[in-house]
């Protein structure tokens, strides 16, 4: 008797084939990897934000035990570190792009800025030779928060960008825009903080270099979500090794969140130094040079203003972002307030114009960039706090005013005044579902409750929708993009009929090696052991653009569905030849290939089989083997939405917020693996109360970073984060053959503007309107304290 | 320079480190068991913790020289010849309490030290502050919790198979 077959295609959980590795300590990570005859680099970085560099003495330092190398910026002059993606002025002029060079030229221009690379036998040596290195350094004012980097007479990081300012960039018509305030019967108008943030992936980053003078290849070991793009930035633009001599490797990786995207300058660095040496050299960070060198996230300024009619009917938007850069212009930075965030400024609303103009600013910190949401959590926490305070100053309620002005479920595809096109949605219905889950209506009574045990308790809502499925490369490229968007997908069928996939896309913890398998078994009907997913390694994969902006499923797995259909578009030309049928009468489901009509079949491995045995085959019509690859670039991106509801509870003596439910209902469209899927918008919860409650980057005037470790910096722990509940509602994608939207971001940008909102509700007798992320037991209790005061007097 | 014999997962080895050689070190270079990971500096992520002499420590901050005579248990000795998963291994599997793998073998070697200590068995507030020395970034925690609260059924013999973590299932 055949055992049951346990269906494991698209809407199944099997469990994550990449789980037994990691939890059996087989996982491959960067640091895990040793080359033959390695040497290990430390980097020598500076201890100032802002300072020229008047001498490197090395001597005493290359002296030392082990010692192999030292090298500074005059001996490494390459290429600059490039930025992604150019944005242009209000004026049309595009914006200023100061180099960043691996090492530094000359001067230094944040805490954690590379001055040398010392490469040893050991890391400890190498470690204590940095330490001997002497460095003449005249240290320079700095300007480390963006108001003092705009002030005048502020401190120049960069010759080529006058006043500090990287660009003064703006969408949306203007005179539409102030039309609609003149008309407006309500003007609401708010500023307010996007906290800046510190990834922190679990895993450091790291990198190992490698050359083989025999072939003159290259190869880099890397802690990255994009192996590819590495080696188009890193060889194109930095060191001039073409890709045919350049192999990029990112094995298992531990963690990402964006800050695992960009090319960074120790990997440059590693490289170019394994061909001067002839050895290996491995770098990994230690904590603390994380801290100090990943890219950090957020960090917005923003003044906002909406206007609407008598009735509460948005009629305009008008936004003013100051966005911090850091001290250089990291790979994608350019674009997270642009247009991953202002493009975003509709929410879930039929605001009918939006303008919105970014001041993008050079400071004396490291560089910001995308960090899990990239700009959509900057949208949406300005949005959801908006209509928060809309509401309470006009007097409607918070849910009817959203209603009032949601998109309407039969309004798709619907055009915004911001660029984007949004194809599906519903947010009635995830509103609806959310509020059941989450118990709204009963609210008051557990507020009564809480109350009477001298607990605030509060409840906020989010509703929100963002873009990602990045991107089809026409829009983007029209918009500054640098590179093309799509992605890349090749289907190996093998002789006995098992598949290795080869995407472009990267796995840093998203279980690809699962859910795009479900894929393949889904198709073809066979079993998920059956098919490996290959990723990371540019001598393996044809090409891709990685993994980052929810793009994996929505561009990666229609790549790979496009590579399918021509898979099984051969398969059936040679099972009609076996079959003597007309092609067209050949129907393919799930693993059978059959003479429509009749009993006639031919097996899945039979036809593998013959692909690669072809002694009766239609060799005059097809070549052999059934090995397929496919480009997809998407049409649109994609717009996953939903609600998310927070109930907090405060205790007004310490100021401490406790999460005592979250409710998540979210539209990602197809879900392929609901247990997967539970688990990403879960985590990306976490982050955002870690972003709402917990976390932020904090450095003083001079430009030392204060939160610089974890006994620093507030990363959420295990009861910091209460019980979440998590569901899906799906409306699905319409211009991808899968339906997918992507759901690696939704919770980190949904929620942290239903914690704020619950907070502030927690505090509604303390004439609270804002409280600024994050909202710490400290901040808190000043303002619970100082309530009472006022009530006392 | 000076040796430490020390006992992992069963074996023992005797091995030269510098004075300033950590546990951590020892593992990953010189016995190339590189399940247990460095994500901190400050003792505070728990990535590195492995089972000395019974007891949970963070390997990266016990030196290599503390585990002279000990017997240490790493994630790499925790299943059986066989392959069969530790009840708290298949617990995370079963739970998808796990995302990149990274935190993964500290928070199994805490969990494991957790319920064992704790033979009444633990609540999930237990669970939830018993993790106070192990950081993940990616699962928020939730599965992590339900997966420990799992695990502790099968390890204290309370059950005699793992329960399913989806029921309907």
């Amino acid at each position: 008797m055949n055992a049951p077959v346990v269906f494991e295609g698209i809407g199944a959980s099997p469990k994550r084939k990449e789980d037994l590795r990691f939890l059996s300590g087989r996982g491959n990570y960067t640091d895990d990897i040793n080359r033959p005859n390695q040497t290990y680099a430390v980097m020598l970085r500076s201890p100032h934000a802002h300072a020229a560099i008047r001498g490197i003495n090395t001597a005493a330092a290359a002296a030392m035990p082990g010692v192999v190398a030292i090298y500074t910026g005059g001996d490494m002059v390459v290429g600059s570190l490039p930025c992604g993606w150019l944005i242009h002025n209000k004026d049309g002029s595009p914006m200023n792009e100061p180099g960043h060079p691996p090492l530094a030229q000359g001067k230094v221009r944040h805490v954690g800025d590379i001055v040398a690379v010392v490469i040893a036998e050991t890391r400890p040596q190498a470690r204590d030779a940095a330490e001997a290195i002497a460095v003449d350094y005249e240290v320079l004012p700095a300007a480390t928060s963006m108001a003092a980097a705009l002030a005048a007479g502020a401190p120049l990081l960069h010759e080529g960008a006058p006043g500090n300012v990287c660009y003064d960039w703006h969408i949306g018509d203007l005179a539409v825009n102030q039309a609609a305030f003149a008309q407006a019967k309500h003007v609401v108008e708010f500023e307010l903080v996007n906290n800046r943030l510190i990834p922190n992936a679990m895993e450091p980053r790291a990198a190992i270099g490698d050359y083989d003078r025999t072939t003159d290849q290259h190869t880099l070991y890397t802690t990255s979500q994009n192996p590819h793009v590495i080696r188009l930035l890193m060889g194109a633009f930095v060191l001039q090794i073409p890709e045919h001599k350049l192999r990029v490797v990112a094995p298992d990786v531990g963690g990402g969140f964006g800050s695992k995207i960009f090319h960074y300058a120790e990997e440059a660095i590693v490289t170019w130094a394994a061909a001067r040496i002839n050895r290996p050299i491995k770098w990994t960070a230690d904590r603390t040079e994380s801290f100090m060198s990943d890219a950090h996230g957020r960090d917005h300024v923003t003044k906002a203003k909406l206007a609407m009619d008598e009735q509460g009917k948005f009629l305009g938007l008008h936004v003013s972002t100051t966005a911090n850069m850091g001290a250089y212009l990291s790979t994608f930075a350019t674009s997270v307030p642009t247009y991953l965030s202002a493009t975003l400024l509709a929410g879930v609303y039929t605001t009918p114009t939006i303008y919105a103009e970014v001041k993008a600013v050079f400071t004396n910190t490291v560089p910001v960039d995308a960090y899990r949401g990239a700009g959509r959590p900057e949208a949406t926490f300005l949005l959801e706090r908006l209509v928060d305070i809309a509401a309470k100053q006009t007097g409607i309620d918070k849910l009817e005013l959203r209603r009032r002005n949601f998109i309407p479920a039969d309004a798709f595809p619907y055009q915004t005044p911001v660029a984007l096109q949004y194809d599906s949605g519903d947010y009635q219905s995830t509103l609806a579902q959310a509020l059941k889950t989450a118990d709204w209506d009963g609210f008051e009574a557990r507020r009564k409750a809480a109350a009477a045990q001298g607990k605030l308790r509060g409840i906020g809502i989010s509703t929100y929708i963002e873009a990602c499925g990045i991107a089809p490369s026409a829009v983007a490229g029209a918009l500054g993009a640098r590179a093309g968007l799509y992605e890349v997908g090749a289907i190996r069928v093998h002789p006995t009929g098992s598949v290795s996939v080869l995407t472009g896309t990267h796995s840093h913890g998203q279980g690809h090696e699962t859910t795009l398998a479900q894929l393949v078994t889904d198709r073809f009907g066979i079993p998920l052991s059956q098919v490996d997913i290959v990723h990371g390694d540019t001598d393996r994969v044809p090409f891709g653009m990685g993994t980052y902006g929810s793009r994996s499923l929505a561009v990666g797995g229609s790549a790979m569905v496009k590579a399918m259909d021509k898979i099984v578009l051969k398969a059936r030309r040679i099972a009609a030849h076996l079959m003597e049928a007309s092609v067209d009468d050949v129907e393919f489901d799930r693993g059978t290939f059959r003479v429509a009509g009749t009993d006639k079949t031919k097996a899945w491995g039979e036809i593998a089989l013959t692909a690669y045995v072809p002694h009766n085959y239609p060799i005059e019509e097809i070549e052999p083997g059934l090995d397929e690859t496919a480009f997809y670039d998407p049409k649109n991106f994609t717009y996953p939405g939903g609600c998310h509801i927070c109930e907090v509870e405060i205790d007004p003596d310490t100021g401490h917020t406790t999460v005592i439910n979250f409710t998540a209902v979210d539209d990602v469209g197809r879900v392929i693996n609901p247990m997967i899927v539970e688990g990403q918008v879960q985590g990306g919860i976490a982050q955002g109360i870690g972003q709402a409650l917990l976390e932020t980057c904090s450095y003083d005037a001079d430009g030392q970073l204060l939160s610089g470790s974890f006994m620093d910096y507030t990363m959420p722990r295990a009861d910091d984060v209460g019980t979440l509940s998590v569901a899906t509602h799906e409306t699905l994608c319409t211009h991808n053959p899968l339906g997918v939207k992507g759901c690696g971001e939704v919770g980190a940008i949904g929620s942290p503007p239903a914690v704020i909102n619950a907070v502030v509700d927690a505090l509604r007798d303390y004439g609270v309107t804002h409280v600024e992320m994050p909202a710490t037991p400290a901040k808190l209790w000043h303002i619970i304290n100082s309530g009472r005061r006022a009530a006392a007097e | 320079m000076p040796q430490v014999t020390l006992t992992v997962n069963g074996k023992t080895h005797t091995v030269e480190v510098e004075a300033r050689t950590l546990l951590v070190e020892l593992l990953r270079e010189k016995l190339r068991l590189t399940g247990t990971h460095v994500g901190c500096d400050t003792s505070q992520c728990g990535a590195c913790v492995v089972q000395m002499n019974g007891d949970s420590v963070k390997s990266c901050t016990t030196l290599a020289l503390q585990a002279q005579g000990a017997s240490v248990t790493t994630i790499e000795g925790l299943a059986k010849a066989d392959g069969t998963l530790h009840p708290m291994q298949e617990a995370f599997r079963e739970y998808h309490a796990l995302q990149c793998g990274f935190c993964t073998p500290g928070m199994v070697m805490s969990a494991i030290d957790l319920v064992e200590k704790h033979p009444a068995g633990l609540t999930e507030h237990e669970i939830r502050e018993g993790l106070e020395g192990n950081l993940c970034r990616c699962t928020g925690y939730h599965n992590i919790v339900k997966a420990i609260g799992a695990a502790q059924e099968v390890m204290h013999g309370r059950s005699a198979t793992l329960a399913p973590a989806h029921a309907a299932e």
